[in-house]
């Protein structure tokens, strides 16, 4: 017989084995998904997950779409640490590209070197302020953030929504929901000629080398991980427990925004309807699934990066909805949360001696 | 000005309509979160009760097995959140998002075969008595089976969890889950019975949707309907009756929206559109401010795991 204890402390090896665990699962139940519709598992898991990153093209498409996933996720992970459930990411990211577009709006005509940071800094703003809303009226009104921020997310697809049919949009574009294109100096430099890869990676990983530096060597850091395990705790300790919240509001809003400046000034090069591919969603998957640590995010962002490219690949090999990229998300973190039992729990035969 | 009175009955009833499938998800929820499981997949178990609703009607043709079909899809998706945050001891906020990424993208999929059909005409109720009593009869008659079952369930809910000895049980397990599990109650089954039933009431908000209220398959048609019955629940302060005038006035904000756009009034379409969300956010404000009275009427272990050591 087989009975399931209590471990006396949660297993750290267990805590990092556990997300490859997870993907591992994840494939098998792709795989019997696939088989279900009618396609041939393996085929369409090689469609997948490997054809699409199968040249340099491909590689540096997948570090396009993990660089705002691995942002936007550096950003929660302050977040979630402390426990604050911000979950409107989405939103935070379009009104960065809000303000930073409307800033690279500004100056459509003109060149310079000084018009690249201002809008990259616009960008950051812009995710503080909307992300501020949330954690002040939960620090200041009680309100409940995961409701508030999610609600915020639509609010802002509207607002950008409205400036680029109305007041935004081309004089000379014939109508399209779309901005002018920016000036050359207000978009992102490209790294490698012919590839879609740019600058916006060097953003995220400085957004990786500061966050684990915060984490693991500022009493900042202890103080966001104390809070995290215990609120009680924290307020024993006598840490400024609304500042805190509003803090990490605002790295993450500032992350977020980063990403959506690194959208539009990259591979977009204008505002239109969409911005982004509900990144700021699937930043919360990522964040998990790189246990909250920077260098866990890193990787995280690269497998879920692949989903997206995965689907798009495998919808024009084997007409395969991309929805289906969805669904490889939302299962990575079922099986992720579930594997997580093993952390606190394992199996022990019963005879055997503790 | 002269209005047509049974127009202002057919804006009331239209109203009502609107409110319909908030009214159904967020007391489904709001008996989950009674027993201390806070879902926040409401809005990927509607996604899976519309399209499970519409495709089943497409393809059995029968309206009963469709509805009953889409209450079982809510059912059998929220078993996985039971699952999870239940037996595997799982955070309840992940999990619930997870499930809502998850149905919104096997929504999608299941849903490519079935864009652009049309829907089938649903039955309704009392339609010969549709011209009787003017103002009254639009909105008392003509209506689907599912509507008049709406605006039941707050009454039902309220009594079940006032009057009734089940409803007392969840309410304890809610309330105290360590003193209902000492008088010998299962807080893991209760808890697994309330969140099948909220997903069951999800389903069939969804179902309203794709079958009854725009009866065809549209991606993404709940439209974060699941979220704003999630604010509901908050709003009512867990209190079903409470529900109902919550739900009439985001159904209000929708239509009124409408209205103004018919009218011709000088609003950008994004800010009508808007409102709900700005209103509901406003709203959360309000309610919440008062944290004491927040705190009483929350259920004490909301979104906390229970695990009874055996």
């Amino acid at each position: 017989m087989i009975k399931i204890v209590k471990r006396d402390q949660p297993s750290k090896a267990i805590f990092f084995f556990t997300p490859v665990l997870a993907i591992f699962l994840t494939l098998i139940a792709g795989g019997i998904i696939f088989y279900i519709l009618g396609f041939k598992p393996f085929e369409a898991l090689k469609f997948f997950f490997i054809v699409p990153i199968a040249d340099k093209y491909g590689f540096s498409e997948l570090l396009l779409k993990a660089t705002p996933l691995c942002l936007i996720a550096i950003g929660l992970s302050f977040c979630f640490k402390s426990n604050n459930w911000n979950i409107g990411a989405e939103g935070q990211l379009t009104f960065g590209a809000i303000v930073s577009g409307g800033v690279a709006l500004l100056f459509y005509d003109q060149e310079g070197f000084y018009i690249l940071p201002i809008v990259i800094l616009a960008g950051a703003i812009g995710g503080m302020i909307y992300a501020s809303i949330p954690a002040i009226l939960k620090t200041y009104f009680n309100t409940n953030e995961i409701l508030v921020s999610l609600m915020l997310v639509y609010v802002s697809k509207l607002i950008l929504d409205y400036l680029v049919v109305g007041p935004w949009s081309n004089p000379e574009g014939f109508n399209f929901p779309e901005t002018r294109q920016f000036s050359d100096s207000a978009r992102l430099p490209l790294l490698f000629e012919g590839l879609r890869i740019h600058a916006g990676i060097f953003l995220a990983l400085a957004a990786v080398v500061i966050s684990w530096f915060v984490f693991y060597k500022t009493y900042l850091g202890f103080q966001m991980k104390v809070s995290g395990f215990s609120l009680k705790t924290a307020k024993y300790a006598g840490y400024k427990g609304k500042k805190m919240i509003i803090l990490v509001f605002l790295i993450s809003g500032a992350c977020a925004g980063l990403a959506g400046v690194g959208e539009i000034t990259g591979p977009i090069g204008q505002l239109h309807r969409e911005v982004s591919p509900d990144y700021g969603f699937t930043a919360i998957i990522v964040a998990f699934l790189g246990r909250l640590h920077p260098v866990g995010i890193i990787f995280a962002s690269l497998v879920v990066a692949i989903t997206y490219l995965g689907a798009e690949t495998a919808q024009i090999f084997m007409q395969i909805p991309k929805y289906t990229g969805q669904v490889f998300q939302g299962m990575i973190l079922f099986f992720l949360l579930a594997s997580d039992y093993l952390l606190f729990f394992k199996f022990k035969f019963i005879g055997s001696k503790k | 000005m002269i209005v047509d009175i049974n127009f202002v009955g057919l804006i009331v009833a239209s109203i009502m309509a609107s409110a319909v499938p908030l009214i159904l998800a967020s007391c489904g929820e709001l008996i989950t979160e009674r027993s201390g499981v806070l879902n926040l997949g409401v809005e990927g178990m509607m996604i899976i009760g519309a399209i499970s609703g519409f495709a089943l009607m497409t393809v059995t043709g029968s309206l009963i097995i469709a509805v009953f079909g889409a209450m079982l899809a809510g059912v059998l998706i929220s078993t996985i959140f039971a699952f999870l945050t239940q037996t595997l001891i799982t955070n309840h906020v992940a999990t619930g998002l997870a499930l809502t990424i998850f149905g919104i993208g096997i929504s999608a999929m299941i849903g490519k075969n079935f864009v652009g059909i049309p829907g089938k005409e649903f039955p309704v109720l009392f339609e010969g008595l549709k011209d009787t009593i003017p103002l009254l009869s639009p909105i008392l008659f003509g209506h689907s089976i599912v509507f008049y079952f709406a605006f039941a369930l707050p009454f039902i809910t309220s009594y079940f969890l006032k009057k009734t000895k089940i409803g007392l049980i969840v309410r304890a397990v809610g309330d105290s889950p360590e003193a209902a599990s000492n008088q010998g109650i299962n807080v893991r089954f209760v808890r697994y019975a309330c969140i099948l039933y909220g997903g069951a009431m999800c389903g069939l908000a969804g179902a309203y949707l794709s079958m009854i209220y725009t009866p065809q398959w549209i991606e993404n048609m709940t439209g974060g309907r699941g979220w704003i019955a999630l604010a509901l629940v908050v709003f009512s302060t867990w209190n079903p009756i409470k529900i109902l005038i919550g739900a009439i006035i985001f159904g209000g904000l929708t239509i009124i929206q409408f209205h103004m756009q018919a009218i011709g009034v000088r609003i950008p379409v994004q800010f009508l559109t808007a409102l709900p969300y700005i209103v509901t956010i406003i709203v959360l404000v309000v309610i919440s401010r008062d944290s004491r009275k927040i705190r009483l009427s929350t259920p004490s272990s909301l979104g906390k795991s229970f695990h009874k050591d055996n």
